[in-house]
């Protein structure tokens, strides 16, 4: 057996370890993904109203 | 610090200058905490390799508890002193700590398959846990009920600050029921139990967890800054006549908006 493939086993809890992972991975990081984007929009929203309202704070 | 990031222009601009070094911070941590976690540091004695998983359990318990904190001592000072960002903070830490809670259920959950046999018990620990989470959960659905934003903020922190009674039985729970989960190993008179090879990764974690919080919490409070000042001018484009007439100042009006909201 390779070094990775034993690695990527984990002793025989690879399918404990990696899930776990994997599921801390998808839920912090889609997250992050949602949060950025929602970020984003709420930046561009407001400099498009503050373009036509000719309001600057 | 509080009093100096009252205003929410200043701290706009505060925030805004320390997002990008929060956002590396977290990265640079989280991926040497993975390395260390996942590569350099050695299967336990008895839980083998299985004892990684508590790189990511146990840093997200931290947060669950904390994060739980931060927002009834928000909505603390939002209750009591109409702090204008306190609001903000906690109804922007909410989502975050639901997913900690989550993620550390989850976790615990495919640890205790192998360790302990079983996905789930109703242990004391565990189940204090799930109400975390729950409360979480209800805080986010009770702010958001009120069509007036500043009831639904007065609802969930009275909420938050009734639930806080949930964190001294999840920290006790272990010490005061006979449970499956195992005592503190880290926070005991006596110092930790944990050998170094262990410890120093699942705190290289846990502040990588902790980054990441602090940097999401602070990207999400501008969002809804940004989201709150777009509202007032979308009112303002409205009608711009009554606005200045009930506010004189377009400014001062969206600024006075965002104080009482």
């Amino acid at each position: 057996m390779s070094a990775l493939s034993a690695w990527l086993a984990m002793g025989g809890y690879a399918g404990f370890i990696w899930p776990a992972y994997g599921i801390a991975a998808a839920v912090l990081g889609g997250l992050s993904i949602h949060s950025w984007r929602r970020y984003r929009a709420s930046v561009d929203t407001l400099a498009r109203l503050q373009r036509q309202t000719g309001v600057r704070e | 610090m509080m009093t100096r990031l009252a205003n929410p222009a200043r701290f706009m601009r505060v925030s805004g200058a320390a997002l990008p070094w929060l956002g590396g911070a977290t990265a640079i941590a989280l991926a040497i905490g993975l390395v260390w976690a996942l590569l350099l540091s050695p299967p336990d004695y008895q839980q083998g390799e299985s004892v990684r998983i508590m790189f990511i359990h146990v840093p997200s318990a931290v947060m669950a508890e904390g994060v739980y904190y931060l927002i009834a001592l928000a909505s603390f000072v939002a209750l009591v002193w109409r702090h204008p960002l306190a609001d903000v903070a906690a109804q922007a830490a909410a989502p975050l700590g639901a997913a900690f809670t989550l993620v550390c259920l989850a976790t615990g959950s495919l640890w205790g398959r192998p360790m302990w046999g079983t996905w789930w018990v109703w242990d004391a620990r565990l189940t204090s846990v799930l109400v975390l989470f729950f409360l979480y959960l209800g805080y986010i659905a009770l702010v958001n009920a009120f069509d007036d934003a500043s009831r639904g903020a007065r609802a969930g922190s009275i909420l938050a600050l009734v639930g806080v009674v949930d964190l001294p039985i999840i920290k006790f729970s272990v010490d005061w029921w006979n449970t499956l989960h195992q005592p503190a190993s880290i926070l005991r008179t006596g110092g930790p139990t944990i050998d170094a090879s262990m410890l120093v990764p699942l705190l290289i974690m846990a502040l990588g967890f902790g980054l990441l919080f602090a940097t999401l919490l602070v990207l999400r409070m501008r969002t809804a800054l940004n989201e709150r000042k777009a509202r007032a001018l979308r009112l303002y484009a409205v009608e711009p006549r009554a606005t200045e007439a009930a506010e004189r100042l377009p400014a001062a009006g969206a600024a006075a908006r965002m104080r009482r909201a």
